[in-house]
């Protein structure tokens, strides 16, 4: 069972062979056996979840289930859930319980799913690894040795580990498509404004988006339709007709359902910094796609080099005043002891962040200081601007566009925990997707053999913006064809 | 304006200075706006609620919360733009200004730096009997910030967040003004300006309108400002007139015994009548504005405005010129008379039922309205600390009925100040017939007849035969006399247009 895709537990909920609440308790005592070692969730609440799960029972019984009624999803600890304990991965918020639902909690419950519990991830979303969270490492399932990714890192692993039926993810900078990479599964980060920010703790606004973490596009589209929609209580929030993500899947059989799509190879994302393993990997998947009819088109995105300088500088600038709020005054970590006002402030913000929040705050306070503020934040603004227009030319040349998603597969815990520079590189072909706005995906492509372990390899989808339908599409067809998605680590 | 002694206060008449001195004067007015909710969430904006009653979720910056703009605060904002005759950007940006204290939750305001959503206007005030014109350099959007409560909880301080979040609108002049008189004046315009148009209650007690003013001096005729200091948070005028004054008196002495000013926040206390700078601490601030990215651009088209104008009530400015041209009122009295916009309603209402009523000749009675109301009515509810005019237990139409019987000569002048008004606001008489009522009742009726008011002189001549040979031997003042003692006979009931012509006649 903990295979089936979402349509096949649907449909053994359905056909009532299962329950909610057994199929919710199959997933709950996997967690427990397996949880402890890969730390793939910060809170658990089986009282709750079952609480839920016997509610879509009542609801199936009722004939009035959605698809995803009942199923068992695991929500990222960004997003902010009522009587939850919601983290963000940070001591700061150790202790704080949800008091509202966030806009994606709101969808979730709305269509009936059941929330398993909330992942454990990178320290306020900031991270490549999942080793700045303050509830510690989360173990990749394919080598427990190494790194899940980040900021998703939880959603991930459990998503690999079958420790949920499917996840929330958030990307900032590629917090959802790394670590579906270097997990082996599928990962999409939606056009901006399509999933509702509302309840969403803050990383930074202009870059932040959810999206689905699951084990097929066809699993995705499912979630999309779940996640995807206008929420008057956030502004970026787009005003669109609802789309069925799911409309295109069935045409992706037969002989060349691609055929005559022009697929875009950047030329910069096959160069230096790009691991020769996962280089083939990518190439063979690539090849794959050409006998499902697609069409190659050599194109440049000359300034995508920019992207990481550009997101360091635009993203710690709103992330330094995201983070503001965490003052120990209304909610939150307070220091136990301190003098005055002002060290207060600073006890609690030193106690309640981690070093990589730290970091990202001071760079970020720095490039918006008076004085500053033209050459760093005013500059990358521009940047953003042009690295947005080689995306609309590409997309005059190309219907979508294909590369590795992470320049390497996953590495050892604490191999680069020391090195921003080296971690800030795993984003180097994702980043440039969040600062466009533009939706990207990462699809299992293959394996890499790395010191005698097979370790998984994404192949990143770009699309231009609303084509995720499209997207889910071509990596449905492509899963129809291959079963990378449907390898499963060992030991789970 | 100059400086005189007097005007900068006692200590400084004992002082000659070296250089005669010119004061620069800004404002920057905090106006709160008047809608029912935030400017960005949809708690409720209603003061003296019990603390923390009005915060919701994004009042207290809860993690995930997100602003979204209220468009009332937007359309108070254009009303204001339209008011000042100002530019209304067609796109202005919301910003970040970045600070920790503990009454702004989410440790920003939002605000609006380099594009508000108001650019250049003016606004023209009176000072005595000139007429000057104040730039307006700017008007944007922002929030306000909570309240700190301290002593509430033994040691501790408490917070208050109902008021964070309530929508503001800082208005930013150019530094025009010269004395403290006029920036009181200004002040007082833009005071009655905001309720005007209905964008801010006024109430300067609960905060909803305050100001902060830049003060600066420099020698006479020269064109380089000086350093200024910012009187914070003034929220009566009594004070900033007050508070000016020190400040002025005090840049000026120190620059005279050779100091320097350093640019600082000051704060004006009240008991003893002094500006004192905040900790130089606060001076440090780099507030780190950068675009809200939660927010999107404020696009405001053509069709925005024209809907908010066609909602907008005539302004006092254009008022007033209509009010000179129509009725032929002074400056002076059509200033008076659209000092607050109830009282421009009232003479309007007033005036357009007597016209329709009287016709044109109701154009030529309009100054005796104007007067009636002004010295009258209008005064009568200040002494009485009404809140305005409405409150009045004369009516507007009350000054109908009075002005009608004025005008066909039934009742005298005399009779209206006396006794109508007097009669109809001491015992709160408001019904509509009320003045008809006290005409009769009172036999306030003057006597038109003209064989009555010839009986009544041939009396007053026969039994004032010594003021009669005065007059002829060419005492005018004997005349006036003779008209007093025949309004005398008539008791007060007389026309006294009657009595002056046919006593000329008959002393002719």
């Amino acid at each position: 069972m903990i295979n089936n895709s979402l349509k096949q537990l649907g449909a053994m909920l359905a056909s009532k062979q299962i329950s909610s609440v057994e199929m919710t308790t199959e997933f709950l005592d996997r967690i427990d056996q397996h949880n402890p070692d890969i730390n793939a969730y910060i809170a658990l609440d089986r009282e709750r979840t079952l609480a839920q799960a016997a509610a879509a029972d009542a609801r199936i019984a009722a004939g009035t289930a959605e698809p995803l009624t009942g199923i068992p999803i695991a929500q990222k600890d960004i997003f902010v859930a009522k009587g939850w304990q919601t983290t963000c991965g940070s001591r700061m918020l150790e202790s704080f319980i949800g008091p509202y639902d966030a806009g994606v909690i709101e969808r979730f419950d709305a269509a009936g799913a059941v929330n398993l519990g909330k992942t454990n991830m990178d320290e306020f979303a900031m991270g490549s690894s999942n080793e700045t969270s303050y509830f510690g490492c989360v173990k990749n399932p394919w080598d427990r040795s190494r790194v899940p990714g980040g900021s998703s890192g939880g959603s991930a692993a459990a998503v690999a580990a079958r420790l949920c039926a499917a996840a929330t993810g958030t990307d900032t900078g590629g917090s959802i498509r790394q670590p579906a990479s270097l997990c082996g599964f599928s990962g999409l980060k939606p056009t901006y404004g399509l999933v509702s920010r509302y309840g969403m703790i803050a990383f930074a606004s202009s870059l932040d988006q959810a999206g689905p973490m699951a084990k097929s596009c066809e699993d995705m589209a499912l979630m999309m339709n779940v996640m995807t929609g206008f929420d008057a209580r956030d502004s970026t929030s787009l005003q669109r007709d609802k789309e069925d993500y799911t409309r295109g899947l069935p045409a992706m059989t037969g002989d060349k359902p691609l055929a005559g799509l022009r697929v875009g190879l950047p030329r910069e994302f096959f160069a230096d910094g790009l691991n020769a393993q996962v280089g083939s990997v990518v190439q063979a998947a690539i090849d794959e796609y050409c006998k499902l009819g697609a069409e190659i088109v050599s194109i440049s995105l000359p300034n995508t080099r920019l992207s990481i300088p550009v997101y360091y500088v635009l993203a710690p600038a709103e992330a330094s005043s995201n983070l503001s709020r965490y003052d120990g005054v209304r909610y939150g970590h307070r220091a136990p002891e301190y003098t005055d006002l002002m060290d207060m402030y600073c006890k609690s913000r030193a106690q309640g962040f981690g070093a990589e929040v730290k970091r990202r705050i001071l760079i970020g306070t720095y490039v918006l200081s008076a004085g500053y503020y033209d050459a760093y934040y005013l500059k990358a603004q521009q940047i953003r601007r042009l690295i947005a227009d080689d995306f609309a030319a590409a997309f005059t040349q190309c219907d979508v566009i294909m590369g590795p998603t992470a320049p390497g597969t996953a590495f050892r815990s604490g191999e680069k925990a020391d090195d921003p520079v080296a971690m800030y590189l795993e984003d180097l072909y994702t980043i440039a997707v969040n600062l466009a706005g533009l939706p990207g995906m990462s699809i299992p492509a293959g394996f890499a053999e790395v010191e005698g372990k097979a370790l998984p390899v994404g192949l990143q989808v770009i699309g231009n913006y609303f084509d995720e339908a499209r997207m889910l599409d071509i990596g449905h067809a492509y899963q129809q064809v291959t079963d990378w998605h449907t390898r499963m680590p060992e030991g789970v | 304006m100059p400086i005189s002694r007097s005007r900068i206060g006692i200590r400084a008449c004992r002082r000659v200075f070296k250089v005669e001195w010119e004061v620069v004067i800004g404002l920057e007015t905090h106006t709160q706006l008047k809608t029912n909710s935030k400017i960005f969430s949809g708690a409720s904006t209603t003061y003296g609620a019990a603390p923390n009653t009005q915060a919701c979720e994004v009042s207290i910056a809860l993690p995930g919360v997100l602003p979204v703009l209220n468009q009332e605060a937007v359309r108070c904002a254009i009303k204001f733009g339209l008011a000042v005759n100002a530019e209304i950007a067609p796109r202005s940006v919301f910003a970040r200004k970045n600070y920790f204290y503990p009454d702004l939750p989410k440790g920003y305001q939002i605000s609006q730096y380099e594009l508000p959503v108001v650019g250049k206007g003016a606004l023209t005030i009176q000072v005595g009997d000139t007429e000057k014109v104040i730039r307006i350099t700017r008007a944007h959007l922002e929030e306000d910030a909570g309240k700190s409560v301290h002593g509430a909880v033994e040691g501790m301080s408490g917070i208050d967040l109902n008021r964070a979040g309530t929508p503001l609108l800082e208005i930013v002049t150019e530094p025009d003004m010269r004395s403290a008189a006029e920036a009181v004046a200004y002040a007082k315009k833009l005071h009655e300006l905001v309720q005007w148009i209905g964008i801010c209650d006024g109430n300067m007690q609960e905060g909803s309108f305050r100001c902060d003013v830049n003060v600066s001096v420099r020698p006479k005729g020269t064109d380089k400002l000086g350093t200024r200091r910012e009187i914070k948070n003034l929220n009566s005028f009594k004070f900033m007139q007050q508070a000016i004054e020190y400040e002025t008196r005090w840049q000026i002495e120190t620059l005279e015994d050779g100091g320097t000013i350093q640019q600082a926040t000051v704060l004006f206390n009240p008991d003893t009548g002094e500006t004192r700078a905040m900790r130089s601490k606060e001076e440090a601030n780099d507030y780190r504005y950068f675009p809200d990215p939660d927010l999107l651009p404020l696009v405001i088209s053509e069709a925005d405005k024209d809907a908010v104008r066609a909602d907008m009530p005539e302004l006092p400015q254009a008022m007033k010129a209509r009010f000179e041209a129509e009725f032929g009122l002074s400056a002076y009295d059509a200033t008076q008379l659209t000092s607050t916009k109830e009282i421009a309603e009232y003479f309007d209402r007033a005036m357009l039922e007597l016209v329709s009523f009287e016709g044109a000749s109701a154009y030529k009675i309009g100054k005796t309205v104007a007067n009636l109301i002004i010295n009258d009515i209008a005064a009568r509810v200040n002494k009485a600390g009404l809140p305005n005019i409405r409150h009045s237990p004369v009516t507007a139409w009350h000054i109908v009925c009075i002005a009608k019987s004025l005008a066909d000569g039934s009742i005298n002048l005399k009779a209206v100040r006396e006794q109508i008004i007097p009669l109809i606001w001491d015992e709160n008489l408001t019904e509509a017939d009320a003045v008809i009522k006290i005409i009769e009742a009172k036999g306030l009726r003057q006597v038109s007849d003209s064989g009555a008011i010839e009986a009544i002189i041939d009396g007053v001549l026969a039994a004032n035969v010594a003021m009669v040979e005065e007059y002829r031997a060419g005492k005018e003042k004997a005349f006036n006399a003779l008209v007093g003692q025949a309004m005398k006979a008539s008791k007060g009931k007389a026309n006294p247009a009657q009595v002056n012509e046919m006593l000329k006649k008959k002393l002719g």
